[in-house]
């Protein structure tokens, strides 16, 4: 055992030690976390878990309707979040002068992915639901509850605003990283401003656009808080056919099925549940990322 | 000085007492009281040391200094008799009429065929039989239809750096400019590739008037029929490449073509 030590001692000055040993720390607990999901979680696994509705009972059934739910959900909120992200940095890069608003905006903005996820929740239920929901019902349903209600469309908007920050700021870096040239080579050809970004600096930082959604993606689909109050459902077999539908989601009914008493039948749904979320995190972000990396070829040299 | 002009030339460019402040708030001139005037298709060169606000006069030609804040300009620019540093003076048609190229090459990361595309695109023309017989004539115009007619729609990045500097000038050619202004176009290059631009520049003299700021001097000599001396933000002296190089009137002129400074 000493000798060992010693070997890797005099391969490795103490210092290259501690941080390859850190990262086999790192390595070693996802590692535990991975197996002990896959080969605890595959068991329960079937197309019946996976194509079907939640039974009363806890075995019974699948999870179909969470799997569609989280999909939509991450769906709408990436809708929703990219381009307000997007028009967002545009300005802040392109247009805003350096002034103290524009500081302050920014300070807004990194402040903004600092808030803690339930504060999200807490604002969508009196924001979205409260006030604008009821505001669109009063209007346009004469008080009938239409939107004035959990629903997937105010889930998704208050993930947008939890995943914001991210977008604008992965955004902003790919807009610095564009260089002054090209854009003095587009206005030298008499391009405006606005046919500059349309035409040269969107397309130029799509690839960075996308590196944001995907982290955008990955951090929506992994918070419960934003939508405890906004939108999901414990246990609602019917998929949601409108955007004023509550809506299950894998998450929400992971955080449900840990808390049943019925730990015994309950643990393999809980273990196959949370695979399944991995997955389908992980297929999004495959998904995103084959798509920046052929964007990518498309422009790169040879 | 005069003299040195011959009457039949037609007055292109006109400047008068330009005055140019990289910062409005503080009277540092970068260009002091320029009067300078240049002619239709002929090359006229800028030399003077770094600094000496050669650039910064080209950029005021097609009011590329616009994208400079906080700057300021007065005196007169007149193209063709009107005044272009007026304030209700469209600049994209300027743009369009006063091309410019670069120091450093700096095409689009599009494919050629759009990087050429691009100028006549944003001014209205969608026809695709149209752009491209526009890419095809000023590709063979920069002499590079050869050797790209096979990949134009292969990314410009892929081009060596002198064909890059040759796509660009292509890409000013597009949109049909008058003048084109060159701000070291050959800087970057290696003598091959700078040979194959100077030739260039004397094909496209037919046509165009051109403007190049070059720290080369052989290249002054060998491309230009003008040359105007600048020193610290002033015109010190111009008149015929032929005169500046072998009898300038001024010592300072004397001094820096020889190699004395700068």
């Amino acid at each position: 055992m000493t000798q060992v030590v010693y070997k890797i001692k005099k391969k490795f000055n103490s210092f290259v030690l501690v941080t390859f040993l850190a990262t086999l720390i790192i390595l070693l607990i996802l590692g535990v976390i991975f197996y002990d999901i896959i080969s605890q979680g595959i068991s329960h696994l079937s197309w019946e878990f996976l194509c079907d509705k939640p039974a009363e009972e806890i075995r019974m059934g699948g999870i179909f309707p969470a799997i569609f739910g989280t999909a939509l959900l991450v769906l709408v909120m990436t809708v929703a979040v990219v381009p307000i992200g997007v028009i967002t940095a545009i300005y802040l890069h392109e247009y805003a002068k350096n002034n103290k608003l524009t500081r302050l905006i920014r300070v807004a903005v990194n402040n903004l992915a600092g808030v803690p996820a339930i504060v999200f929740g807490l604002f969508g239920l009196g924001f979205f639901i409260q006030f604008i929901g009821h505001g669109i019902d009063n209007m346009f349903y004469g008080g009938e509850i239409v939107y004035g209600r959990p629903a997937i469309i105010w889930a998704s908007l208050t993930l947008a605003l939890l995943t914001l920050p991210v977008v604008i700021v992965t955004t902003e870096e790919a807009l610095r990283n564009i260089s002054k040239d090209i854009r003095e080579a587009s206005f030298a050809l008499g391009a405006t401003k606005f046919q500059t970004i349309m035409r040269i600096i969107i397309p130029n930082c799509l690839s960075g656009i996308i590196t944001g959604a995907i982290l955008a993606i990955s951090r929506g689909a992994g918070e419960v808080a934003p939508i405890l109050f906004t939108g999901a459902a414990d246990l609602l077999p019917k998929l949601p056919t409108s955007l004023s539908d509550q809506f299950m989601d894998l998450k929400f009914h992971i955080f449900v099925l840990a808390q049943s008493p019925d730990v015994k039948n309950s643990t393999p749904v809980l273990y196959s549940t949370v695979l399944v979320l991995l997955l389908l995190i992980f297929i999004l972000n495959l998904i995103a990322f084959i798509l920046r990396s052929q964007l990518r070829r498309k422009f790169k040299s040879h | 000085m005069n003299q040195q002009f011959s009457n039949d030339l037609i007055e292109k460019i006109k400047v008068e007492n330009l005055n140019f402040y990289y910062n409005k708030n503080n009277d540092n001139k970068t260009l002091k009281n320029i009067n300078i005037s240049m002619y239709e298709k002929q090359v006229t060169a800028l030399i003077g040391p770094s600094g000496c606000g050669k650039t910064t006069f080209l950029k005021t030609i097609n009011r590329m200094t616009d994208l400079i804040d906080n700057c300021k300009v007065e005196g007169n620019i007149f193209i063709d008799k009107n005044n272009i540093l007026k304030n209700e003076i469209d600049v994209v048609h300027l743009r369009k009429k006063v091309g410019m190229v670069f120091q450093k090459s700096n095409p689009f990361p599009k494919s050629i065929f759009e990087n050429i595309a691009y100028g006549p695109r944003i001014f209205g023309e969608r026809n695709k039989v149209k752009l491209t017989e526009i890419v095809e004539n000023t590709l063979k115009n920069v002499a590079l239809w050869d050797e790209v007619k096979d990949r134009l729609n292969q990314s410009a990045l892929g081009l060596s750096g002198g064909q890059q500097q040759r796509l660009c000038i292509a890409r000013a050619l597009a949109v049909e400019p008058d003048i084109i202004l060159m701000d070291e176009p050959a800087s970057a290059l290696d003598p091959i590739a700078t040979t194959k631009i100077e030739e260039l520049i004397f094909e496209l003299k037919k046509n165009y008037t051109i403007i190049i700021v070059t720290h080369n001097m052989q290249q002054a000599a060998r491309v230009s029929d003008y040359t105007a001396f600048f020193y610290l933000g002033e015109l010190i002296e111009y008149t015929s490449t032929e005169k500046i190089f072998t009898n300038p009137s001024v010592k300072k002129t004397e001094d820096y073509v020889t190699g004395r400074f700068g």
